[in-house]
């Protein structure tokens, strides 16, 4: 269903817009989600908040560690976004461990019960992949899988052939956090990933405002835009302010890529 | 204790759970410490900075007066002799001389109790390599001598204020450096833990613990010992301890702290690169470990030790905090040696074990010390004067 519409929409010639946000940490997030929705995200990335989040930086972060305090869980998380009607595809990130936890059945049942199309666990390179790839396929949940610009050209030919849904290129060696400008590791990798595959492209990670997501849209099928977003929140903009930025995006990407 | 698969299991435990990022360069890691291990040069380097620099071998001390008063025969793997002051050194200098051989400037590490960090700032000044250490602001408090000795050694010691602000936090950190620095940087992991081929790499550095100790008992009881016993946080001097012996009759117990019991309270699961036993609510949230020493607050322990655990040819027992205490009296009243409140562990379950006669009277155990007890000893003034 992501990759459908995800192919469909770039054939189209539209610039593909994900924002990404931590999943129970406002009693008002799925206002904040709808709002981003209403704003011209093409899906959205919610983040299951996990204790040990290891490829984030301080603002992801922190809204994590709000969330568990707040009470958060797998379940409460994914049970609200049953509840929201957002329009626009949903895909989950997360780490593995709570996947594990779960078993891989339960936890992709538990996505694809809630509405929940698609999966990101940045912990789970493809090696190690098989056995949630299969439950998550058998669900209908659509893994996306990351490409690093570290990884060989071998490595990229077995990601993109598992990805579904597009296949995240990681624009920089480093955790999530807003950057001053956009690496240009994220070109060369936004090209390689293109030349192996057919799967939209989209990158992610350091991309933090509308000239930054144009930038990439350049070279890539779309942009993935999270601490920017989170970073608002946590600073307390309203559903209506954080849909303002999305739109500002939206607007950036829609300019730029034409 | 064999060879892990090809995809790095001790069977089902291990594994390389890393974000792509990593992946080349675990791959590249393991690659080159295969090429490394199997070259005559490189071994006989390791083994002459051991011996030359490191101490090594370290002695086996028979406990007389340790033995009458629990009714069996302890040996001593005296860890806390070799230099640094615990059987850290040993992985360390393999892995400096791992780092410069593939050519990385700069290497970084976590600690707890500071032991690695200290062991890592020591094998940096000694290679000229730069150093960054990362350490939970908890253990940067409780652990200040040796936040001192690494600033001291030229280390740079970054404090980490997230989560429980302990080892697991800092082993995060360190992560998170790792991917940002990953095509110049080193990561010195300190334990038998993290994505393959970090837990069978550093239980390979450390394998000449078990391996020296196994020569020494046998030279002095004459035969293998009952029982080998080792502490486990991640499980380093333990993995190297039993290596040692696991291809003898010896019966091997690793003891973790009650707080921090991965095998004894945990469930598998997965985090910091590898699947094995982990402290987890009911939710797969990782849960804090509690233990009175810096070394052993740890909600993991390495796949290797999970195995072993699994299959049954190791097992695991806890010891709480004030059968540490007590333990580390009695063996610095009756043999004049302070133990670092981490090898306590090992002693307080022999002490417990002997008392209850679940190590029969009269049997023979080697103990490994994985080190000494200067770190400790301000914080163990507290905890008695309290």
């Amino acid at each position: 269903m992501i990759e459908e519409s995800f192919r469909e929409k770039r054939d189209a010639g539209r610039k593909l817009l994900v924002p990404y946000l931590t999943g129970g940490y406002r009693d008002d997030w799925t206002d904040v989600l709808r709002a981003m929705a209403d704003a011209g995200a093409d899906a959205i990335e919610v983040g299951i908040p996990f204790s040990d989040p290891l490829m984030d930086g301080p603002v992801i972060q922190e809204a994590t560690r709000l969330a568990l305090e707040q009470g958060a869980t797998p379940r409460s998380v994914v049970a609200a976004l049953a509840a929201v009607d957002a329009g626009v595809p949903l895909v989950a990130m997360t780490s593995y461990n709570l996947c594990f936890h779960a078993g891989h059945e339960r936890f992709a049942q538990m996505l694809a019960g809630a509405g929940v199309s698609g999966a990101i666990l940045p912990d789970l390179p493809y090696d190690e992949a098989d056995g949630w790839l299969a439950a998550a396929g058998d669900a209908g949940v659509e893994t996306v899988l990351l490409a690093a610009p570290t990884t060989p050209d071998a490595r990229l030919v077995e990601i993109c052939a598992r990805s579904r849904g597009w296949v995240y290129a990681v624009a920089l060696l480093g955790v999530t956090g807003e950057r001053a400008s956009v690496a240009s590791s994220a070109a060369e990798l936004a090209g390689r990933v293109r030349a192996t595959t057919d799967l939209p492209v989209l990158v992610g990670v350091g991309i933090s405002n509308a000239e930054q997501a144009a930038e990439v849209c350049e070279y890539a099928d779309g942009a993935i835009v999270g601490t920017a977003v989170v970073r608002r929140t946590l600073e307390g903009a309203s559903p209506e302010e954080v849909g303002a930025f999305v739109a500002d995006l939206r607007a950036g990407i829609d300019s730029g890529g034409s | 204790m064999r060879e892990p698969s090809e995809s790095g299991r001790f069977g089902e435990f291990g594994g390389r759970y890393v974000p792509e990022t990593l992946v080349p360069a675990t791959i590249e890691l393991e690659v080159a410490f295969r090429d490394a291990w199997s070259d005559d040069a490189f071994r006989a380097e390791y083994d002459r900075i051991l011996r030359d620099y490191a101490g090594r071998p370290t002695p086996v001390t028979a406990c007389d007066r340790l033995s009458a008063e629990l009714g069996v025969r302890v040996l001593l793997k005296r860890e806390d002799l070799a230099h640094t002051g615990s059987h850290k050194i040993n992985n360390v200098v393999g892995q400096a001389l791992l780092a410069r051989r593939m050519g990385k400037h700069r290497v970084i590490a976590e600690t707890g109790a500071g032991q690695h960090g200290v062991a890592t700032a020591t094998a940096c000044a000694l290679f000229g390599l730069e150093c960054v250490v990362y350490m939970g602001e908890v253990d940067v408090h409780r652990q200040a001598l040796n936040v001192f000795r690494m600033n001291l050694l030229g280390a740079s010691v970054v404090p980490v204020t997230s989560g429980s602000r302990t080892l697991k936090d800092a082993v995060n950190e360190a992560m998170r450096d790792w991917l940002a620095s990953v095509e110049s940087t080193y990561y010195c992991l300190g334990s038998v833990m993290g994505p393959h081929p970090y837990p069978w790499m550093v239980r390979e550095f450390q394998r000449v613990v078990g391996e020296e100790a196994q020569r020494q008992a046998h030279a002095i009881l004459g035969d293998d010992p009952d029982y080998v016993v080792a502490c486990v946080g991640g499980g380093s001097n333990a993995a190297g301890t039993f290596a040692g012996f696991v291809d003898t009759r010896a019966r091997l117990v690793g003891v973790e702290a009650a707080g921090g019991a991965a095998i004894g309270h945990g469930v598998p699961g997965v985090v910091h690169g590898s699947k094995s036993f982990l402290l987890q609510d009911e939710h797969g949230q990782v849960t804090e470990a509690h233990s009175i020493s810096a070394g052993l607050d740890y909600p993991g322990v390495g796949p290797e030790h999970a195995f072993l655990a699994a299959s049954g040819r190791a097992t695991y027992e806890p010891a709480n905090d004030e059968e540490v205490i007590a333990a580390l009296q009695l063996l610095t009243r009756t043999e004049g040696i302070i133990p670092a409140l981490e090898s306590a562990h090992a002693i307080a379950y022999v002490v417990r074990a002997a008392r209850t006669g679940a190590i029969p009277e009269g049997s023979s155990v080697l103990v490994t010390l994985s080190g000494r007890g200067d770190k400790d000893v301000a914080q163990v003034m507290d905890i008695l004067s309290a």
